[in-house]
């Protein structure tokens, strides 16, 4: 399987070899920096089409088809229309605070999107506490959406705010407990670490009872945690026009619209990276020939397709359940998923410890 | 460079029957001559901008309902990117007023025309927006919402099938590719103007 | 009837009875009608107002009350007037029928007429700043007075109550709706879950729903005043407009209460097809009524479904009637055209497709553990709350009320039929929706049938042959109600048997399902949550330009 960090070490050697090294450094940050928001808006922008076509299949329809071929331009439209919308300032608002929440939602949202593992080697910073650091900047994000909803001086946004601050703020909670499980049975936080602890199979399979609880604990808390799905309270439609983002227009919503679709990718990828092995191809022990075939397929495929996987999952969730009610939803976090969770942690624990898993 | 005759895909020009009211419209941006780069630019917006209208749920009355067909399996409004209906009049492109406006509804659809972000269109949908239609006689409707807001196109029928509104997308759709972004068409007071210039 | 004459005339001195109408005509006094209401609501077990009918005779104003009885199914109707036209004023009967609340607040609105103890003695159609009451004969119809206005509507905070003192004098006392320190949002007129433009002002304490204030009349357009100035095939049009999910059955209605007065004897064809377009729009309605019920909830592919099998149903419309909506096909003594060919060919198709599709319904929404958290126990509203409200259709059904017009007082030729009427007796949301549900069963039934039936017919007449051409009714008035696919919708007409040839009605009353349905909107909501809210209003289903006219 071809290492990506060849590449990466040869730029570096090459930098270094031909400027001083702080020169060097700064121009790396650059190209880094430059090479994910590129990635993230690109990526946000086939999500974005993708959750269309996927929506428009589960619902017996077409999806976009008339903007080039197979809609594929239909997206493009979107973002120019968008970029050239009219931003509107409201009076008796707080204007910095205003024009400040989206941007909070989307540094949330490319911070925990640059710790993925894209492939080998493929990997931004890989520090010993990564996961743990994914988990704290991802609730960031909560604070963007408070104050959209505070400072667009609306009914409606301020309900919605709340309402998501009480979401995001439960089911961050045990997004952290099942990761802290699957952490349990890595033995490390270091990402990837994790990942190369998978390389003779995926944690999903290899542990047992706990590691599934903690994969159905984590796709429903972090439905909840994007707002989406069974769990799109803040921006509930039908009942607060458009939540939070309501008073927004123009490119400030569509910073709202490009994070809450990347997000979704973040939390596939998480899923893909805790639970299905990030970036390992699926190996199954006795079958070579098999896993060297799987082997041939590059490790950014691998990552990709499972992320994508992971994302078809939370739509098909997304378009075919009604949404909770906010006691409900509540409930089901405090009442029934948190203790799971805990528990499910110390099951994972003494699993760990007694060497049960495979 | 000249601003083009509008295509839209899988219908030809000759099929729409108001080409004068376009021409027209493209014989006026081409009087005053058009710089190429901001031409080429103007083009790739209107492209994108007619591709991409989201509409305002504003249903009133029975129009509504077709309305609602029309986003529905069989008609499928995605197919033309616009399916991302707002609920929000902020983030919405264009108003298609489905059904009666009364007296008590005049004000509430004026703000919420006002409360969009530019550049905005309106299509008044069915017979009672366009002039009041059966309910003309009565003593609190709208004898047609153009008294309250400038209208881009007016589509009949009580109520008008999904096909006639796909039809009336693609005029709105037409007409936002004869436009010049850049260049002032898109702010509200030139495009008043505009609009009763057209009417005439 | 004499049985019930005697009865009356117990509990009220000097009645005036008039019993040559299709039913029992009592004209009271105003200064008695308080006390006869309550008595006939409490000894006669005249639980039901149906209808309330403003009037204006031109030398008096005032309402004809139809009442009903819910367990004999007997009606009566009570006229009161006054012959004040300065300052009419007649005594609530609110506190008896809880429904009179706005029917009353309708009839003040039309003809000013000021019951004495309402609660809550506001406009409910018309701009607060309006001048006059536009159903009056004597409405000065200068658009100079009423211009159109676009500005914010004056004092909406407050209301009044007219209180009478032990003399008899009457005063009016000002009240507020919300008090100052109410967090108040207001939930449309333009809203995804009102389905059409109707607002509540909310008072909220956190989620929780404290007060719902209804402000309608954002889509009033006026039908009743119009159909005063057209002739009887005319006014036709517009049932169609109000209730546009039951536009046939509307319109069968008003063709009902005109063949009614004139005697005409309808074609068993004709009147077989027109049922088999009432049930097709009532399976049309109910289809709907699941895709926004679970669109509001969220589910956004079951609407999606809903509307799928729609659109067989329109495509049956569509080759018969020539259009998909406002199909305009019944009319006086039959409809307007032949059925298409392929018509019973195309209505069995369709009736297996959607019951084959039911199950896919249920598997996708019914089952689901959070549809069903949302609606059981939520929104719940007892039978006599049901009864008081005079909630028919399917909301009245789920809550046990047996009120099926169709088996009721059976019209067209229903009592031909097998087929079950729907109760339920949760009064819950979920009731609501199952009882839907379960109809859209029964009218497959009722539908194959028919098919049955009409192919099997031997006439090929769809319109009766002697129809006049010009249609003059007698002096008079009559009442006709349907089960349209929200409630009991009823027409009212009253003609003045004037001689001209284009004779119109002197006043045409359409008594709307969707208007009582929105009364209980308060009382249902309170102490529930915001998303509850939409949960009701969505399982209630009502129509807003069905409550507005």
């Amino acid at each position: 399987m071809f290492d990506f960090s060849i590449v990466t070490n040869w730029l570096n050697d090459a930098l270094n070899g031909a400027m001083p090294s702080w020169l060097a450094t700064t121009l790396e940050c650059v190209i880094v920096a430059v090479a994910l928001l590129l990635a993230y808006s690109l990526l946000a922008m086939f999500y974005i089409m993708y959750e269309r076509w996927v929506c428009g299949w589960i619902q017996c329809r077409r999806g976009p088809i008339r903007v080039g071929p197979w809609g594929s331009l239909q997206i493009f439209a979107d973002v120019f229309k968008i970029l050239t919308k009219e931003i509107i300032t409201l009076w008796h608002t707080d204007k910095f605070l205003f024009f400040l929440a989206p941007f909070l939602v989307v540094i949330a949202s490319v911070m925990t999107f640059a710790c993925l593992p894209w492939g080998k080697g493929m990997q931004v910073v890989d520090f010993n506490i990564g996961v743990f650091f994914i988990i704290a900047v991802s609730s960031i994000g909560v604070l963007g959406i408070l104050l959209a909803g505070w400072s667009s001086n609306s009914k409606y946004t301020l309900i919605g705010a709340m309402r998501s601050g009480a979401q995001m703020i439960s089911y961050e909670l045990s997004v952290g407990i099942s990761v802290l499980t699957m952490v349990c049975l890595a033995g490390t936080m270091s990402i990837t670490g994790i990942v190369e602890a998978q390389a003779d199979g995926w944690f999903l399979f290899k542990g047992h009872l706990p590691a599934i609880v903690a994969f159905i604990i984590y796709i429903v808390a972090a439905n909840a945690e994007n707002n989406r799905g069974p769990f799109d309270l803040p921006e509930a439609e039908h009942e607060l026009t458009a939540g939070y983002h309501t008073e927004y227009s123009g490119i400030h919503y569509g910073l709202f619209y490009l994070a809450e679709y990347l997000n979704l990718f973040v939390v596939s990828g998480i899923a893909a990276l805790l639970f299905l092995g990030g970036w390992m191809p699926l190996h199954i022990s006795g079958w070579d020939g098999f896993n060297a075939v799987m082997d041939y397929i590059p490790s950014l495929v691998w990552f990709l397709g499972k992320a994508f996987f992971m994302t078809f999952v939370f739509m098909w969730i997304r378009w075919s359940f009604p949404r909770v009610r906010i006691d409900q939803m509540l409930a089901l976090e405090w009442r029934y998923l948190m203790p799971m969770g805990l528990v499910n942690l110390v099951v994972m624990a003494v699993v760990v410890t007694n060497g049960w898993h495979f | 460079m000249e601003v083009k005759k509008p295509h839209i895909k899988s219908m030809k020009y000759e099929d729409f029957k108001d080409n004068e009211y376009i021409d027209q419209l493209v014989a006026e941006l081409n009087a005053g001559g058009v710089n190429v780069v901001v031409g080429k630019l103007d083009q790739l917006l209107n492209w994108s901008r007619s591709n991409s209208l989201w509409p305002f749920c504003f249903g009133t009355s029975c129009c509504a309902i077709e309305f609602m067909c029309l986003g529905a399996a069989r008609y499928d409004m995605a197919r033309f990117g616009a399916e991302v209906a707002r609920n929000s009049p902020r983030q919405a492109d264009y108003i298609m007023c489905q059904g009666t406006i009364t007296y008590r509804m005049a004000p509430a659809l004026k703000r919420l025309y006002e409360q969009m972000a530019e550049p905005k269109y309106v299509i008044a949908c069915g017979a009672c927006t366009v002039s009041g239609g059966p309910f003309k006689n009565s003593y609190c409707v709208v004898k047609g919402i153009d008294e309250i807001i400038p209208v881009d196109v007016y589509l009949p029928g009580c109520p008008p099938r999904p096909e006639a509104m796909f039809y009336a997308l693609m005029q709105l759709q037409r007409k936002i590719k004869v436009t010049k972004f850049l260049g002032g068409a898109n702010r509200k007071e030139k495009r008043l103007e505009y609009v009763t210039d057209g009417k005439d | 009837m004499a049985e019930l004459k005697d009865k009356i005339s117990a509990l009220c001195p000097q009645p005036q009875f008039d019993s040559e109408g299709e039913f029992l005509l009592v004209t009271v006094d105003d200064a008695q009608w308080h006390a006869l209401a309550v008595a006939l609501k409490e000894q006669l077990h005249f639980d039901q107002l149906m209808a309330l009918v403003g009037m204006d005779w031109k030398d008096s104003l005032g309402c004809m009350y139809y009442l009903t009885n819910t367990a004999t199914q007997e009606i009566i109707h009570v006229k009161v007037a006054t012959t004040d036209r300065e300052k009419p004023m007649l005594h609530s009967v609110s506190d008896v029928w809880a429904v009179a609340n706005f029917q009353e607040r309708e009839a003040y609105d039309f003809f000013g007429i000021v019951f004495i103890n309402h609660p809550d003695m506001r406009r409910f159609f018309l701009r607060s700043d309006w001048v006059g009451h536009p159903l009056r004969k004597d409405y000065d119809e200068n658009p100079e007075l009423n211009p159109l206005r676009l500005d914010d509507e004056p004092n909406e905070d407050y209301t009044c109550t007219w209180v009478e003192d032990e003399n008899g004098k009457v005063t009016k006392v000002d009240k507020k709706v919300f008090e100052d320190d109410e967090y108040v949002i207001n939930i449309g007129p333009q809203h995804p879950s009102t389905h059409g433009v109707m607002r509540y002002r909310t008072s909220l304490d956190g989620e929780i729903v404290k007060k719902v204030d209804v402000v309608s009349g954002y889509i009033h357009r006026g039908i009743e005043k119009l159909c005063e100035g057209l002739t009887y095939p005319q006014t036709l049009l517009y049932t169609e407009r109000m209730d546009y999910m039951a536009a046939h059955i509307n319109r069968h209605c008003l063709c009902l209460c005109i063949e009614k007065a004139l005697g005409i004897e309808v074609p068993h064809r004709a009147e077989l097809i027109r049922l088999m377009m009432d049930e097709l729009m009532r399976l049309s309605s109910h289809l709907l009524s699941y895709g926004c019920l679970t669109m509001d909830q969220g589910a956004t592919t079951a609407f999606f479904y809903g509307f799928r099998e729609r659109e067989l149903i329109y495509d049956i419309f569509d080759r018969t009637c020539g259009a998909r909506m406002s199909m305009s096909y019944a009319t006086i003594g039959g409809v307007v055209a032949d059925v298409h060919p392929d018509f019973v060919k195309d209505v069995r198709h369709a009736c297996d497709v959607i019951e084959k599709n039911l199950k896919e319904y249920h598997q996708l929404f019914t089952g689901n553990v959070i549809a069903r958290n949302r609606m059981i126990g939520v929104g719940l509203l007892s039978r006599e709350q049901a009864i008081d409200y005079a909630i028919t259709g399917p909301s009245g059904r789920a809550s046990g009320v047996h009120c099926d017009v169709r088996k009721t007082h059976p019209y067209s030729l229903y009592d031909e039929f097998e087929f079950d009427e729907v109760l339920d007796t949760a009064g819950d949301s979920m009731a609501r929706y199952m009882v839907r549900m379960r109809e859209m069963e029964q009218s497959i039934k009722i539908l194959r049938q028919a098919c049955d039936k009409l192919e099997a017919e031997e006439g090929n007449e769809f319109v009766a042959p002697k129809v006049p051409k010009l249609i003059k009714l007698p002096a008079g008035h009559w009442y006709q109600q349907v089960e349209a696919s929200r409630g009991t919708f009823g027409v009212y007409i009253e003609s003045d048997g004037d001689p001209k040839p284009f004779q119109k009605p002197y006043r045409m009353h359409f008594q709307s399902p969707c208007f009582n349905l929105v009364g209980v909107v308060d009382l249902t909501c309170r102490d529930n949550m915001i998303a509850d809210l939409i949960t009701i209003t969505a399982s209630i289903d009502f129509v807003i330009p069905d409550i507005d006219r």
